[in-house]
Formats: structure tokens, sequence, C-alpha cells
């Protein structure tokens, strides 16, 4: 099973955790721990070796937020400062009324926005005990009316994206859909019924067969039988 | 000891036992992993005659909200019976028994995952034994090892496990339901190969030191195949889905939109 540990990425090798991917002093990247000269798998996943550094992109797991990320958040509570969202991680994550682009009075955060609405947010940061902050406050962020939200395993997102954005931007240009996906796994989606359909259609193979090579050829493949189908 | 009846034989004259098997001789192990939909991860095995489901949520929000740690996840294992498993109906719910198998499973699955990864948090595997057939805690921790990885989740080592124990004089490996029943010792045992560490050991029943020696060995090198066997089972997984046949969902509909 170890035969192609020197080359890159010839075969996608699946790892479990504590498999042994190297011994001969590389860096230990993500997804892996290391002991002595020794790396080991920390999650399940696929092995990747990058110049110097050993890691493994994980096949499942839930949203572990990252500073910066671009996530689609729902807000479950409000109090008199902010409202508490849920970005689909282990923790709940504050929105504080400083960090959205209107000036909210002490105990008007309802009049802005309420339970169950849809926001494309931000990571800021987050301490040691993981409490989370986000934030409503750069370019394009904003609330989410109209359209829908589809959920993936957020270990999937690298792949929907693709590329420099490549994959995404296909679907966006093959659809005619508006799309925003968010690092959580969330995606809203808004367009024509027919081409949302098509959309989620692309959506839930990527999401089936993101392990797997030549996903491109097979999206597109997908996209233009519907469209000739439809027509 | 007290209930054995005369007439059973545990070992027969040519050293084979009630099922056929040599002394150091595991029943037959299948492991399926990510079985359940709705679940983060889960894996079912098959191990003898004993059916064991094990499903994982998390790491979420840890509740209640005083169970949390500040620094570290708590692995939060849910062991159950469910009322067929048994010969006579087991009465559902929480017992002593199922009380201290969720515990000692937690205790051995929270040395191997990264706990501090995700502080206050809560992971959760939830284990639901559906046919028992003696050494459903080591089919327990052995599948909750397999759903935990299916999950995702960040850890050293999965843990194998499985039991050895003392059959009319002889040491064997991986007691049957007789040979729990009627046996003289029972050692079931959880290991970490990578390290070498053991992080669970229990004895029901009496043995010197040389049996439970022999015995914690054979435990201990049965662990190292069904090790192999998890690994195996995370790995189909994912080789095996392309060619799955495909689940047909209907449209999806507007009412999931903001």
């Amino acid at each position: 099973m170890m035969q192609s540990s020197d080359s890159k990425e010839t075969a996608r090798e699946i790892v479990a955790p504590g498999d042994l991917l190297d011994d001969t002093g590389k860096e230990p990247g993500p997804g892996t721990y290391a002991e002595g000269k020794k790396i080991f798998a920390a999650q399940l996943g696929i092995k990747t070796v990058r110049s110097n550094v050993v890691g493994v992109v994980p096949l499942a797991g839930r949203y572990i937020p990252a500073r910066g990320d671009l996530v689609i958040g729902k807000i479950v509570d409000m109090s008199a400062s902010s409202w508490l969202v849920d970005i689909n991680a282990p923790w709940p994550s504050p929105l504080h009324v400083n960090e959205v682009p209107w000036r909210v009075e002490f105990g008007e955060t309802k009049k802005f926005m309420t339970t169950g609405d849809v926001l494309l947010l931000t990571v800021l940061g987050f301490d040691e005990y993981m409490r989370i902050s986000v934030s409503m406050k750069d370019h394009g962020l904003r609330k989410l009316t109209g359209g829908m939200i589809l959920e993936v395993s957020p270990s999937k997102v690298p792949r929907l994206i693709g590329k420099n954005g490549s994959m995404i931007q296909m679907l966006k240009n093959m659809t005619g859909c508006r799309i925003y996906v968010g690092q959580n796994g969330r995606i809203w989606i808004d367009g024509e019924l027919d081409s949302i359909t098509k959309a989620v259609s692309a959506i839930k193979l990527i999401e089936d067969e993101a392990h797997n090579l030549g996903l491109t050829e097979k999206v597109k493949k997908l996209l233009e039988g519907h469209s000739s189908q439809g027509a | 000891m007290g209930g054995t009846p005369t007439d059973l034989k545990l070992i027969d004259e040519n050293g084979r036992r009630l099922d056929g098997r040599l002394p150091d001789e595991m029943r037959p192990l299948r492991i399926e992993a990510g079985v359940l939909k709705r679940a983060d991860g889960s894996a079912y095995v098959e191990w003898g005659n004993n059916k064991v489901l094990a499903a994982v949520y998390g790491p979420r929000e840890c509740h209640p909200r005083h169970a949390q740690n500040p620094t570290r996840a708590l692995v939060q294992c849910h062991y159950n019976m469910a009322a067929f498993s048994v010969d006579d109906r087991k009465r559902p719910g929480p017992d002593r028994r199922s009380q201290e198998i969720s515990k000692i499973i937690s205790e051995a699955l929270t040395h191997v995952v990264f706990t501090e990864y995700f502080p206050r948090a809560s992971i959760d595997v939830y284990i639901e034994v559906l046919q028992a057939n003696a050494g459903t805690r080591c089919a327990g921790l052995t599948a909750a090892s397999v759903a935990l990885a299916d999950a995702g989740i960040p850890m050293r080592d999965m843990v194998a496990s499985c039991a050895a124990g003392k059959v009319a004089n002889t040491v064997v490996l991986d007691l049957g339901k007789e040979e729990d029943n009627f046996g003289q010792a029972d050692i079931p045992v959880g290991y970490v190969p990578r390290t070498d560490e053991i992080v669970l050991l229990q004895m029901d029943g009496d043995l010197t030191l040389d049996e439970y020696k022999k015995g914690l060995t054979m435990a201990v090198e049965a662990c190292k195949n069904i090790h192999e066997i998890q690994r195996d089972a995370l790995r189909r997984r994912y080789q095996a889905k392309s060619m799955e046949v495909p689940i047909v969902e209907p449209a999806p509909a507007q009412q999931e939109g903001a």
C-alpha cells in the first residue's frame, strides 16, 4: 500500500487515524500529528504531499471556524446587543451590534434582523476557549433574502469551489444562478427554478464524488445533459 | 463454577470449542463504516452473533452546560441494549451495567481523541446493541472507534478491542455466550496498536498470573488484527462509494429558502 510514497498524488491514498504517513523528517501539515520524526494521520482523509509538508485532506468532519472564512449563518437568538448565529460550528457565534453595517441602539437588535434570518458573514476570530466572533461589516456581506439554502459536508467545500474558484465559476456560468458558498458547508442559491434544480443536482454530484478524479468533466456532462433535456 | 450444566463440554477432546474454534481463534468479524445518513459518523459491526451499531454526533455544543470543560471536549458515550437483543426481553433503559460500559468506553475513547482541539464541546457516541452474544462491550468499542474516525474526528489512533478468558481450564480468545456464562474468567481488553497502550482492561473471574498474561497477550494480538479490519472498513467506504446505486431524491422544493 505504500508503493507510491515518494511520488506526488499519483494515487489518492486513503488514510485512517493512526496511519504512518512519513518518517523521513518532513513537516507535519493539517490533519496530522508528529511524534519525533514520524508523522501520523489524525483524521480519515486523503494523504497529500507538497514539497516538505505531509498533510491529510479530510473526507468528513464538522466545520471548524478559521479566521477570515466566509460563512452562511442563521440567527437563532437575539439579545440586547447581539444576535446569536448558528454557523454550523460546534460553538455558538454571537454577532455583535458593532459588527453590522448599521448603527443599532441598545435593545433594538430586533428591528434589524430577527430569528430565522440568513446572513452572509465572515469569521473575525476566536480565542483559546473557542469563543467565536463573526462580522457582517465587509464588502458583500449582508442579509440573504430569497433563494434557497443547501447544506453539504464542510470537507467537500474546497472541491466545490475548485482551484481558484473554477468549479463554482463553471456552475454559475452554466446555470446562471447566483451562488454563495460558505466555508461552513452552507450554500445559498438563487435563480430560475429550473436552473436551481440543475445546480442542486450538480452540487449533490460533487458532494458524492468529491474524493474521485475527473470530477469537473462529470459535472460538465451533467450540466450539459440537463440543458439539452430541458430544451 | 455454580451454574455449569454437567453435560456441557465447553472444549472437546480435540481441543475444539462449542462452535468449532481453536482456543486462539476469534469469531468472524465484519465492519461496515458510514451506514447511517443522519449521524456525523457511524459503523455497524457483526462479530459472531453480535450485532452492534455505533453513531457519532459532534463535536457539538455540550449539554448540560455545567458539564462543559473549558479546555477540552467531552467524549460522552451511551451504550444501550435493545429490548430484543437477548433471549429474555431486556428491560429497556439505562441500568448499572450499561452505565458502567458507557463510562469505560468513554474513557477509552477520550484517551485517543484530540479533545484539546474542541474546548467546551461534546462528542456524543451512541452504541446500540441489536443482538448480544457475549463481548458486546468489545464490539461496541470497536464500532465506536470506526464511527469516530468516520465522523472525521481527529484522533491518535483507533481503539481495537477484544476479550480473552478462561474456559474449561484453558485460556481462550473471544468468548462466546456459553463460554461467558459457564466459563471461569473473562478479560475484555481495549488496545491502541500504534502506541501499544491498553485503554480498557477489566477482569471477571479468577485467573492465575500466568493465565492472565497469556490471555492478555492473545487479546492484544487479536486487537492488532481487528485494527486492520477497522482500517479496511473505512477505506472500503470511500472506494466502494462510486459504485453505489444513486439514491433517488425528490426534486428540491423552495421551502428550504430564507
